[in-house]
């Protein structure tokens, strides 16, 4: 199988998304005659033109509301923001407009438009470029929110983002940009809504999404290797819809639950997690569950102490024999 | 229109010869009468809609849209089939000028499922796609890239239409609606935007909330055509601006701003008890002077089209009109807890086509 970098695999998803249907239009800061601010999008304005690739001012406010104008008459633009973080400049149109549009019309209106762009810390830029809003967004209802760890969910999620009628939070990270991974060529689609069992074991459940789970995994080979103990680590890919199944069985298995993931703990991701897994599989813990999230405070600038300030491996390796103990 | 609109020479002359334009020379009589029973119409409608707020039916926020009449009318006379309207929370007049019936948008304002939206939207938020009226916005100057977005989307899949986007004075000042100023002028998308003047945002006159000269025209900063209609209670002058930057957006794909000068008889909403910001002979100096239904109603008898007959009896049949809306709601069916649910999700309405799995509810 071919093996391509998360980069290439969200292009690969756009382009045949391109050619598979002529309401697809890319949308964004730069993503034409630049290429993409992380060269996402490189190549398809030569390959589609600037009909289909539109390079639009920077206003967030005013571009993404253009699209969802677009999308209620049956466009399906997939807009880029250079970073996530540049969501909260257009919040307004997001979670009043698309969010809202099909409920306040009493289900006429549709609003299949996908809204992509990198949400992580890491990258030493401060807080206002970090911003991790998986759980705000995934907060209103009419929303949907993807967050894709391999390059082979980057592709498929994507796919099936573009196809949604919903309006769908895709959120990459620009640290997994360069990751490869084996990607077929041609069709396929992950469904939103389905967790993926990354790595089976029995005695504790590691649960998370984005840049977190490629953490958890390294702490996964930590904990064999150290102490013979074996995790079991779900990517949840998908927040809203979220497949509180899979997690559930995994709970049942192990009966021992951590928690990762890059957001800060409040009100996030984990938090609401959490009161599932204790509604619906209190009987089967054996521990109190634990999480790691980011320290509680904006992402720092300084490099050293911001990379301390997300989780790491050694974090979750830690917080995994807590929870053992 | 040129850069500058030549009707932007807003004299008593060229409102006078507003009738003489093309647009309005060759209407017919029935054509006529049917802009004077339609402005009558919303008026009865909003009045109903006080009674009824006063006596409890509807509830949140009511902002009626009495002495503003000509203004929807003369707006919506001029949009052909390929057009497209969207404007903001004071929507009745323009819902009722596309052709929604009275029926639905009373039971929307009681709450009714048969309301246009199910009584999930409200005063505020009426909708009906297949009129290409896309709301009824709460957000002040939240509807205007929206409406944009629709022209992009009528100019991406070659309909020669456009899309009307109104928005109250208030709204120019919202970062927003200069984002879709500039995006429609850089892109040559068809779009009319239409400030609707009434002279205050909420409680606040123009005068302590925007700076510069006119509204209008901000718009020569984003290079785009703009106009002001002067005398906005007179519906031929709506009409005559409105169908030149209407032409304008289908020949050219040229966007451009028109500010219409209205006004409001009745506070912000109805929660505004309208005392402390105007003073009341200001509201009843234009409605004895300049009264969209009284100078439009005055015109067609000089010229003949109406007659007092007439009048009163399209008078008559609104009044039963909107009396058998608020029948109409007052014994409709309020949603249920079950339909709370419904219309979030496109895919859980429509689960025989459900693509993604896992859990999209919370509770």
């Amino acid at each position: 199988m071919p093996v391509i970098t998360y980069r290439e695999a969200l292009r690969a998803a756009m382009a045949e998304e391109l050619d598979r249907d002529p309401n697809v239009v890319i949308m964004g800061e730069e993503v034409g005659q630049f290429h993409g601010a992380y060269k996402v999008t490189e190549g398809l304005l030569a390959k589609y033109g600037p009909r289909r690739i539109v390079d639009t001012p920077i206003s967030e406010a005013g571009f993404i509301g253009m699209g969802i104008g677009g999308a209620m008459l049956g466009l399906r633009p997939v807009m880029e923001l250079m970073f996530f973080s540049f969501y909260s400049v257009a919040f307004d149109q997001i979670f009043n407009n698309a969010a809202n549009i099909r409920y306040m019309s009493g289900g006429l209106i549709n609003c299949p438009i996908v809204i992509r762009g990198p949400a992580n810390g890491g990258t030493n830029v401060g807080a206002t470029h970090s911003h991790t809003p998986e759980s705000i967004a995934a907060y209103h209802p009419g929303i949907k929110v993807v967050v894709p760890s391999t390059p082979y969910d980057a592709k498929g999620l994507l796919k099936s983002a573009i196809r949604d009628n919903d309006p769908v939070m895709f959120m990459e990270n620009t640290l997994l940009y360069g990751e490869s991974g084996e990607v077929p060529d041609g069709e396929y689609l992950v469904p939103l809504g389905s967790a993926k069992v990354m790595r089976e074991g029995g005695d504790i459940s590691i649960i998370g999404h984005g840049r977190a789970i490629q953490m958890a995994l390294k702490s996964a080979d930590l904990l064999k290797e150290k102490h013979n103990l074996n995790a079991e680590i779900i990517d949840l890919r998908s927040i809203r819809p979220l497949d509180v199944e899979t997690v559930l069985a995994s709970v049942r298995k192990t009966s021992r639950v951590l928690l990762v993931e890059e957001a800060k703990p409040f009100c996030s991701v984990s938090a609401m997690l959490a009161c599932i897994i204790q509604e619906k599989a209190f009987d089967y813990l054996d521990a109190p569950i634990r999480r790691v999230t980011s320290v509680d405070a904006p992402a720092i600038y300084s490099a050293p102490l911001e990379k301390e300030q997300l989780p790491t491996p050694q974090k979750i390796f830690d917080a995994a024999l807590a929870v053992l103990k | 229109m040129t850069k500058k609109s030549p009707a932007t020479k807003n004299t008593e002359a060229t409102a006078r010869d507003a009738r003489q334009a093309p647009i309005n020379a060759k209407l017919g009589a029935d054509e006529k009468i049917q802009f004077y029973r339609d402005m009558v119409r919303i008026r009865r409608f909003e009045e109903r809609c006080l009674r009824s707020y006063q006596q409890g039916k509807i509830g949140g926020f009511l902002h009626l849209y009495i002495g503003q009449e000509s203004v929807a009318v003369g707006c919506c006379s001029v949009m052909g089939d390929n057009d497209h309207l969207i404007t903001a929370y004071r929507d009745h007049g323009h819902a009722l000028g596309v052709g929604m019936g009275m029926n639905e948008l009373m039971a929307e304002n009681f709450g009714k499922y048969t309301g246009c939206s199910k009584g999930k939207g409200g005063s505020m938020h009426y909708f009906d796609p297949s009129r290409h009226y896309w709301g009824g916005h709460g957000i002040v100057g939240g509807q205007v890239p929206l409406g944009v977005g629709l022209a992009y989307g009528l100019k991406y899949k070659g309909i020669k239409g456009a899309c009307l986007t109104f928005m109250g004075d208030g709204a120019v000042n919202q970062g927003a609606v200069h984002e879709s100023y500039n995006l429609a002028a850089l892109m040559d998308l068809p779009v009319v935007f239409i400030i609707e003047n009434n002279g205050y945002s909420m409680g606040t006159s123009q005068e302590l909330s925007s700076a510069g000269a006119s509204l209008a025209g901000r718009a020569e900063g984003y290079g785009m055509n703009w106009a002001i209609v002067e005398n906005g209670y007179d519906v031929y002058a709506v009409r005559d601006q409105v169908s030149a930057a209407l032409k304008l957006a289908h020949d050219q794909s040229k966007p451009s701003v028109l500010e219409i000068r209205t006004y409001r008889y009745r506070g912000h909403s109805v929660a505004d008890p309208d005392s402390t910001y105007r003073d009341k002979t200001e509201i009843e100096e234009y409605k004895r002077t300049k009264d969209p239904i009284i100078y439009y109603q005055t015109a067609l008898l000089a010229e003949g089209v109406l007659t007092e007959d007439i009048i009163k009896k399209i008078d008559e049949s609104a009044r039963a009109e909107v009396e058998t809306s608020a029948q109409f709601a007052e014994h409709s069916p309020y949603p249920t807890m079950e339909d709370v649910k419904k219309d979030v999700y496109w895919e859980v309405d429509n689960p025989q086509d459900k693509k993604s799995t896992g859990c999209l509810f919370f509770d």
